[in-house]
């Protein structure tokens, strides 16, 4: 078996600017290799929405994106506040975000509930004042 | 329509992807959330917004847009016109708001 792709990140929690890097480079890459358009645009929504949320939630963290031979897994790994509520976070419109978050265009509430629809599996591993680990996991 | 056309429809100006005026495109999504981009669009390949900062720019990438129109008068910088164009994505600016923008378009047969 081939060694998977693994491409890492460090994602930036000071610098909203910078915001959804990490993804976009993801996604030329991914281009590049040929895979199907439908499961690129489905893991970059994904990714973004997480990569979003690690700047906006939890100041920033690590994004790791493993290519594998039959599916993609997007690690996103943060040390920031953690979720009190996981099943709360998940439902649509929930949002904890600022009215400053609203003004960047984002805190809708919508982030969760589309990276578990965009992605086939999805594990959500939190700490309150620890951090979060979001895996998301698509076949290809 | 092509992304041409619709540049007269809307009087607007190109900041970004004259090579790229040609394209067809043939529905478009009109919103300040970018959160409700993610969310609700499908295969729109049009973003119509007021909100002007790069995740713009970004979204329309992650949804394969292909065309970006600020209404509003808004103006964006030169980093924004750099990601939209290492994206291939056109950038159109017009005066008028998103009502009308969305309106002038929809009447020509530009769908939802
Ligand atoms: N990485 C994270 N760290 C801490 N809290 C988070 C994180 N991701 C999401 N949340 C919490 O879950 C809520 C819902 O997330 P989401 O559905 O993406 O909506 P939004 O980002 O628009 O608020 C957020 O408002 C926030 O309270
Ligand atoms: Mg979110």
């Amino acid at each position: 078996m081939p060694e998977p792709l693994v491409f890492h990140f460090d994602v930036d929690g000071n610098d909203f600017t910078s915001a959804g890097t990490a993804s976009v480079t993801v996604k030329k890459n991914l281009r590049q290799l040929g895979l199907p358009s439908e499961v690129i645009k489905k893991l970059s929504i994904a990714m973004y929405e997480g990569e979003i949320n690690m700047v906006i939630h939890a100041d920033g963290g690590t994004a790791d994106v493993i290519v594998g031979e039959s599916y993609i897994d997007i690690i996103l790994a943060d040390h920031g506040p953690g979720i009190p509520n996981v099943e709360l976070a998940m439902q649509e419109g929930y949002s904890t975000a600022t009215a400053q978050i609203h003004s960047l265009g984002f805190g809708a509430g919508m982030g969760l509930p589309n990276m578990k629809r965009y992605s086939d599996e999805m594990t959500i591993d939190t700490r309150l004042n620890e951090g979060t680990t979001v895996k998301m996991r698509i076949y290809l | 329509m092509t992304i041409r056309t619709l540049k007269e429809y809307l009087d607007a100006d190109v900041l970004c992807g004259e090579e790229e005026l040609d394209r067809e495109v043939h529905s478009a999504f009109g919103c300040d959330m970018m959160s409700d981009v993610l969310a609700y669009a499908k295969d729109q390949a049009v973003l119509l917004t007021g909100l002007i900062n790069p995740q713009v720019v970004r979204t329309a990438e992650m949804m394969d847009m292909a065309c970006i129109v600020f209404v509003r008068s808004k103006r964006p910088n030169e980093a924004i016109l750099t990601l939209a164009e290492g994206a291939g994505i056109v950038v159109l600016a017009t005066n008028l708001r998103m009502y009308e923008s969305c309106g002038r378009l929809f009447m020509n047969g530009l769908q939802g």
